[in-house]
């Protein structure tokens, strides 16, 4: 039997501490770059109840998982009006579209940055879902990387799980 | 340099109205911007327009931008027109892919106005 460290590469190179870094220097380039704005951590207070959207990209190849990210509803609003230089007001379905590809560009620069990992691994086009009441459940072991921000005073939750 | 017109291909289109800008924030002076959301839309677009340069993603549904740039070259009118990729898969892999199967150029997202600048216009030839 092949020992696992040889089945995959990408778990046995796996450093909970440093991957997670990387994605938290993923999502902060890419909110400064697209975005205009910066990122810090989030400090819990009480949030007031708002709809939520939840942007996933699948990974597969040499790394297998999810990443996603997950905001109010406004907290998306405001990401599409700073991508696209327009008011909040006037940003309609649009939120969920700049949503899915901020999913998508930190997914993409964070693999960049996993020198020799993420030459073999793809991306999905993004999937979102509106709303909080919904469950995921991975079907094989793995690791769960979790980082939260505040964006516009509210939580900014970006996650990667990744499948052994 | 004479007016662009430009065809971009995403299936966001958010990235496609920031491509937009970035081309402008780049000096170009844009005629015709024309959008599709992926490679077969683009194929029926370049039916019956015109472009000058051609910004394409890699990740699309339906037809993704290294088969469309592989379809474009097969297509004796379209064949000399630029590409550019625009995408998230920024991998070795994937760039030496693009360029051999005849792009031009290939941008990283999350990009900058200026890279947008540096990589586009050497290709049109400013």
């Amino acid at each position: 039997m092949t020992p696992s460290s040889e089945r995959s590469p990408s778990i046995a190179a796996f450093d909970c501490t440093q991957w997670t870094q990387l994605l938290e220097f993923s999502a902060c380039e890419v909110f400064d770059i697209m975005l205009g704005t910066r990122l810090h951590a989030y400090v819990p207070s009480p949030v007031p109840d708002d709809d939520e959207f939840t942007a996933l990209v699948g990974l597969a190849g040499s790394l297998c998982g999810v990443l996603s990210i997950r905001c109010a509803n406004q907290s998306a609003r405001i990401m599409a009006s700073l991508m696209l230089g327009m008011p909040p007001e006037e940003v309609d379905n649009d939120s969920w579209d700049a949503l899915g590809e901020v999913a998508n560009m930190i997914a993409g620069n964070f693999k960049g940055k996993l020198s020799g990992i993420g030459n073999h691994c793809m991306l999905s086009v993004p999937t979102i879902i509106v709303g909080s009441d919904y469950k995921t459940r991975s079907l094989g072991p793995g690791k769960t990387l979790e980082t939260v921000f505040d964006f516009d005073h509210k939580p900014l939750w970006v996650t990667l799980e990744l499948h052994d | 340099m004479s007016p662009i017109r430009a065809l971009i291909v995403d299936d966001s289109s958010v990235m496609r109205k920031i491509v937009e800008r970035s081309l402008r924030q780049a000096g170009l002076d844009l005629s015709s911007v024309i959008e599709a959301g992926n490679g077969v839309e683009a194929l029926g677009l370049l039916d019956s327009n015109s472009v000058d340069l051609i910004l394409c993603d890699i990740n699309m549904p339906v037809m993704d931008g290294l088969e469309l740039v592989r379809h474009l070259q097969t297509i004796e009118k379209l064949r000399g027109v630029p590409v550019v990729m625009i995408t998230t898969e920024g991998s070795e892999s994937n760039v030496i892919q693009a360029l051999s199967l005849g792009a031009k150029g290939y941008i990283r997202k999350p990009f900058t106005p200026d890279q947008v600048k540096e990589h586009v216009l050497p290709v049109l030839g400013a």
